[in-house]
């Protein structure tokens, strides 16, 4: 029975070998606003859904997006079920081990503490989205890491009491501090990472040429910033 | 969905939720709960054909086949499901573009599996880059039948192996002094006879399936535990539908779902109980002998 699932699995997607040509497959989360999230369409959206169809369109590539959880976002790149990440992933030193990034598309973004209260012990338990360069800072702050999966999870946590402020990309925690949401801004910006790139396998050099080419023209001619001042507000940074 | 629904602010109680409860992404919400329930109804069947695969070759009289039959009992048995779930779907999608690139890329020197990555040319992707979203996503369906009919179906095999050994000899024996053959013996005596006996612990093997299916979301389907996730989420203003966190409410909603399907499986499984036990040499065939008489 098995045998004949797969050979049946190997027929149905034989059939379109002729038609084989570049698809550039988007890996994302889906799970990151205003970076990128599912809207209630149930489609990919948000600034890195339009800045990636932006590049495919100028550098004529056909692009389709692919959710996939944020903790095994790096290992399904490399076995190839996509071929980029976008997904706010800053550039680091540690994740160029693995894998390559184009020039950032998002200047250096600074981290921010959410808490109930302003005066939050920032040194007591402190939520972050696991894999991410909050999580690190956070452990090597001295105080006590919680990770969770996902944002949301991160700022549900702060929420009930589990932890004492959650610890994220200011961005991605604007929504929830701004809404009077129940959180608030505590203690200072951090800057953290080289900006925010887009991931790709080491042995895509071609894709990544196309794109940091198209990176560039988007930084020169402006539109870049006017996407980042969009999503992000007037007060982002921008190039 | 309707007509009103185009500008969600303006939107009010009762005709919000309405709208809200059908957005697009609701309406793929609910289809994922046939996703969960094509699952379960095409891993069954397999998983059954695996076990009475595993279980006829334990009791096989040549012996590698039994070696097989007993070897996959016991190992899938012995590793933890998780394990099971996540190395198949990766083992086989790998090993299936592996020997696809054998086939169909053009022969190059650079290695597959290199640091770290595995690269196959774009002819030997599985499925192809270029096929819809909605290939890879029956691609990754069937990935996680053939997961999930391997490890119950393994659990079945012992099940059946011993719902085999439990009916009586003297059945057995007496067939054998009419002069039928092994083949025979199995097909008409043997098989017949064991469903009682094998019924209880495959009722059990059911219900641990449909408990097991959230692992879905596990292998990156998108089923129903990832959408209440993702939609019991905090929204901000930025989706069209805010509201704060309601995953208490989703899970809810999955929780009388998960309810709902046992008690229906229950009350199935009971009555098919009763219908095997006829005619059967146990106490409950006996019982239901005694009473028609």
């Amino acid at each position: 029975m098995k045998k004949l699932i797969l050979t049946g699995a190997v027929l149905a997607f034989t059939a379109g070998v002729a038609m084989a040509q570049d698809v550039v497959r988007m890996g994302t989360e889906g799970a990151y606003p205003p970076y990128n999230f599912v809207n209630d369409k149930g489609e990919v959206d948000g600034f890195e859904r339009e800045l990636g169809d932006k590049l495919c369109a100028m550098e004529t590539l056909t692009c389709t997006w692919v959710k996939n959880d944020w903790d095994s976002i790096i290992p399904n790149l490399l076995s190839g079920n996509y071929d980029t990440i976008m997904a706010g992933m800053s550039i680091t030193d540690e994740r160029k081990e693995t894998i390559d990034f184009t020039q950032n598309y998002f200047p250096p973004a600074a981290s921010g503490y959410a808490a109930l209260k302003a005066d939050a012990d920032l040194k007591g338990i402190i939520a972050a989205q696991v894999g991410t360069i909050q999580a690190d800072y956070v452990a090597k702050s001295g105080a006590t890491l919680l990770e969770f999966a996902t944002l949301d999870d991160t700022v549900a946590a702060v929420k009930n009491g589990e932890a004492d402020a959650v610890f994220a990309d200011k961005d991605a925690l604007t929504p929830f501090v701004a809404e009077g949401a129940g959180l608030v801004v505590a203690g200072d910006e951090v800057p953290l990472g080289d900006g925010i790139g887009i991931g790709l396998r080491k042995s895509d050099t071609a894709l990544k040429d196309k794109l940091n080419a198209g990176i560039t023209k988007l930084k020169e001619n402006g539109e870049l910033n006017a996407m980042i001042t969009k999503w992000f507000g007037a007060e982002a940074k921008t190039f | 969905m309707f007509a009103n629904c185009v500008d969600p602010s303006q939107l009010q109680g009762l005709s919000w939720l309405l709208c809200y409860l059908t957005s697009g992404k609701h309406l793929m919400f609910y289809s994922s709960f046939l996703v969960v329930i094509a699952l379960m109804v095409i891993v069954a069947p397999i998983a059954l054909l695996f076990g009475f695969g595993g279980a006829l070759s334990a009791r096989s009289h040549f012996a590698p086949l039994r070696w097989f039959g007993k070897a996959y009992t016991s190992m899938v048995r012995g590793v933890p499901d998780i394990i099971f779930f996540l190395f198949v779907p990766v083992a086989m999608d790998q090993g299936l573009e592996y020997l696809r690139s054998k086939m169909l890329c053009p022969p190059t020197d650079a290695p597959i599996w290199s640091n770290n990555e595995f690269n196959v040319c774009a002819a030997a992707k599985l499925p192809l880059s270029s096929s819809p979203q909605i290939y890879h996503e029956i691609y990754g369906f069937m990935l996680a039948v053939v997961a999930f009919a391997i490890v119950f179906g393994a659990f079945a095999a012992n099940v059946l192996y011993g719902a085999m050994n439990a009916v009586p000899r003297a059945q057995l024996e007496t067939a054998e002094a009419y002069g039928m053959t092994h083949a025979q013996v199995r097909r008409r005596i043997l098989i017949p006879q064991m469903w009682t006996f094998a019924l209880p612990g495959l009722s059990n093997l059911w219900l641990i399936l449909i408990k097991a299916t959230p692992l879905l979301f596990l292998l990156g389907v998108e089923d129903i535990v990832y959408w209440a996730r993702e939609l019991g989420a905090t929204k901000s203003a930025i989706y069209d539908y805010p509201h704060p966190d309601w995953r208490l409410w989703y899970f809810l909603g999955l929780l009388v779902f998960y309810l709902g399907m046992t008690r229906i499986s229950e009350l199935i499984l009971s009555r098919l109980t009763t219908r095997l036990a006829q005619g059967q040499a146990t106490m409950a065939g006996e019982a239901m002998r005694k009473a028609g008489a």
